[in-house]
């Protein structure tokens, strides 16, 4: 089903709205009709109730037809949707998972700030306690979804505590007063996803919008990582796999030596091996087993392949795949965003060789 | 190895590297933005000089040396990639002329190429003939003192903008690739119709032409070296211009690195600057080595053209090879360090990232470079 949408709509849309620098609306909206905006929403609350293996399943499938839907889809599924899911009180949950599995709102995730990327724990957004809320200020950027998300999580400093400890996680809908869109980036990819800056200006949020503990905001913000990791994880191998499959066709049509031969058979093999590391680590997150290390190594391991596959895709369709509006082009302009968001590449491997060496 | 670069060398790359960073820097991003070719560009080349470094003070050029064309296509293409092909398809038309003209052909078509009052472009490929060059179709019949033209060539970089145009075409259709003749058509007199523009991943002010030859006339004293000796000119031609596309993914590594350097120096995470981590140090120190052993490899190669050494043609693959995957890879690894910010195009990196994946393509595919060098090997 899911492949019958990216195939049938998605795909169809993929040079346009990359050509364009638009928003695939029809896409996004087929993709909610059919329930993918819930995957990981229980039936209780409107969603699909599935597991962290259909979650990839589907962003991988989608990011086959069109890396920037995936990206949109990905970046609601997991990181906009799961802190909900995951910290939300029963309050927050029957209010806003609704509204989010149908698709009427879009999610985001706001962590990342001008000077705070890797280090989020260094985050200067504040939240104040007012009263029985709290006033937001700062700046959020290289927020996905930006303008068209519905709801953002948005994380901010509450203590005076300048380290991970003092943040606390807020829903913010994007219609409270003083919530602006700053920035929208210009990007070398993913250009129907819009990434942009948030900014927040003297914005009142109830303290019922707080997820989780004052000060458990970067427990949420990891965790909803950890699983957000395994959607990216998803998205490198439908670009890779779609690089593959395209790459094939080409060496089919006009013939191919041994030289490319070799490049497709270590290209197929990457990406197989990738896979693999993927559905372990979102077999382990469905089964509630530890997979942090696992989540970093299958983002780490699937975004690099992505990159080397959709080079090496390039490099097979020659002059014809750099015309802009080629397939072959757009995936390695698309692919490289993966080995920076979510965390970069270097700070998954910070993550895996911690997890390997403690204790 | 180490390379003595000449007094006079130096000079003329200190002129360069003065000259791009006041006035070709500052346009960088604009002319990826809009696509335009920058005509201002190749005006401010041909009034200092730099389109006459392709070819000897005989011919009303400056120097003719593969080193010192190098040397200019690097500068250059640390700022910007785009602007380094008004120099390196400069050399590409010249190298035609230069290597089987006849002496009245190189006193009378050069100079106008040496001054900038033209610039020159190159057609070889074809719609059905890229790597396999042999198998072109563009046909030129003879008719009494004067040649007449018809094809397609696609890919042709600045096929739009030149004045002068060297092409291949058959002469003798039966006799395969020894049928290929090499001819210079002079635009005012041999008009080519561009068919259409190509809008590209990368070096997007470059304009990369389709061209469609029909009915044109090129006098007989246009030709270049006897009929059927096409081929072995277009494969000399190319030996001589690899070492600049070397050149160029050089230049284009060295401009990404040289801002991504001084970026994870300034940048703060952690409370400290990020290249205090040594994840990022062993980044740095990969693409510096990369890029040492890749510019002795160019200018290698460019010094071997220039003593037409034996082994040229070997090296100068090797060169272009090397040079253009390593390009690859560290303006990739440039974009990762700056993160986020060398997603966007508020930063030079991602530029320079999608200008070097086509120095992996154009001038015969890397894999045609492993082709030419695992023949020598084996010969």
């Amino acid at each position: 089903m899911v492949r019958e949408i990216a195939q049938g709509v998605v795909r169809p849309l993929a040079a346009e709205v990359d050509r364009d620098h638009r928003f695939p609306d029809e896409a996004v909206e087929a993709a909610a009709e059919s329930g993918l905006m819930g995957v990981l929403i229980p039936r209780q609350y409107g969603g699909a109730g599935l597991d962290a293996v259909a979650f990839a399943v589907c962003i991988e499938e989608l990011a086959q037809a069109c890396a920037s839907t995936a990206v949109i889809v990905d970046v609601h599924t997991s990181v906009g949707t799961e802190p909900i899911l995951l910290f939300g009180d029963e309050e927050q949950k029957g209010r806003w998972l609704p509204q989010l599995a149908s698709g009427e709102l879009l999610g985001a995730f706001a962590l990342t700030e001008p000077a705070s990327g890797s280090d989020a724990a260094s985050l200067k957004t504040t939240a104040r306690r007012n009263g029985n809320g709290y006033v937001l200020n700062g700046t959020k950027v290289f927020i996905t979804n930006i303008g068209r998300a519905g709801l953002y999580v948005v994380f901010a400093r509450t203590g005076p505590d300048d380290g991970a400890s003092g943040i606390s996680a807020f829903l913010v809908p994007a219609g409270a007063p003083g919530v602006r869109v700053g920035q929208v980036f210009h990007k070398m990819g993913l250009n129907g996803s819009p990434t942009g800056e948030l900014v927040l200006e003297d914005v009142n949020v109830p303290a019922a919008n707080r997820l989780g503990r004052e000060g458990q905001g970067f427990v949420v913000a990891m965790r909803a990582l950890d699983s957000g990791r395994i959607g990216i994880s998803g998205q490198a191998l439908g670009i890779a796999q779609a690089a593959v499959d395209e790459a094939r066709e080409l060496m089919r049509e006009r013939g191919h030596e041994q030289g490319d031969d070799f490049t497709l058979a270590d290209m197929a093999t990457r990406v197989e091996s990738a896979r693999l590391l993927a559905y372990q680590a979102a077999w382990l997150c469905s089964r509630g087993r530890p997979f942090t290390r696992q989540a970093s190594m299958a983002k780490l391991h699937c975004t690099d392949t992505a990159m080397q596959v959709t080079l090496d895709a390039l490099q097979i369709a020659g002059e014809d795949g750099a015309r802009a509006g080629s397939p072959f082009e757009r995936h390695v302009r698309d692919a490289k965003a993966l080995q920076i968001y979510e965390g970069s590449n270097q700070v998954q491997r910070v993550v895996i060789a911690r997890e390997l060496l403690k204790g | 190895m180490d390379f003595e670069f000449s007094a006079e060398q130096i000079a003329i790359r200190d002129t360069i590297r003065e000259l791009v960073q006041d006035r070709v820097a500052p346009r960088a991003a604009e002319i990826d933005q809009t696509g335009e070719y920058p005509r201002d560009i190749e005006r401010l080349f041909a009034d200092n000089g730099i389109l006459g470094i392709p070819f000897p003070e005989d011919y009303g050029g400056i120097s003719g040396s593969s080193v010192t064309i190098c040397m200019g296509i690097e500068e250059i293409a640390k700022a910007c990639a785009s602007s380094s092909l008004i120099l390196a398809v400069q050399a590409l038309g010249a190298y035609p002329i230069l290597v089987a003209g006849s002496e009245e052909q190189k006193k009378r078509l050069c100079p106008p190429l040496a001054s900038g009052d033209k610039v020159a472009a190159y057609a070889l490929s074809e719609p059905g003939s890229g790597s396999d060059a042999a198998a072109m179709k563009t046909r030129a019949k003879k008719h009494g003192s004067e040649y007449v033209l018809n094809g397609t060539k696609q890919f042709i970089t600045h096929g739009s903008v030149a004045g002068t145009l060297v092409v291949f075409a058959q002469t003798d259709p039966n006799a395969n690739h020894r049928g290929i003749s090499a001819f210079v058509l002079e635009r005012e007199t041999s008009p080519w119709k561009v068919e259409k523009l190509e809008h590209k991943l990368g070096i997007r002010g470059s304009p990369t032409a389709q061209i469609v030859l029909e009915d044109v006339k090129v006098p007989a004293a246009n030709r270049l070296g006897e009929e059927g000796a096409g081929f072995k000119i277009a494969l000399a031609v190319l030996d001589r211009s690899r070492p600049g596309i070397g050149a160029q993914a050089l230049g284009i590594a060295e401009g990404a690195f040289a801002y991504a350097l001084n970026y994870v120096k300034e940048r703060q995470q952690f409370g400290q600057p990020i290249s205090s981590f040594q994840g990022i140090q062993f980044m740095l120190a990969d693409i510096a080595t990369q890029i040492e052993a890749s510019r002795h490899l160019v200018f290698q190669a460019a010094t071997k053209v220039d003593s037409k050494a034996p082994d040229l043609t070997k090296i100068a693959a090797m060169a272009k090879l090397f040079a253009s995957d390593m390009a690859m890879r560290v303006t990739t690894d440039c974009v990762q360090l700056l993160g986020g910010y060398g997603y966007i195009s508020d930063y030079p990196v991602e530029r320079m990232m999608r200008d070097a994946k086509i120095t992996q393509i154009y001038e015969g595919t890397n894999q045609i470079q492993r082709v030419v060098i695992a023949r020598a090997l084996l010969r």
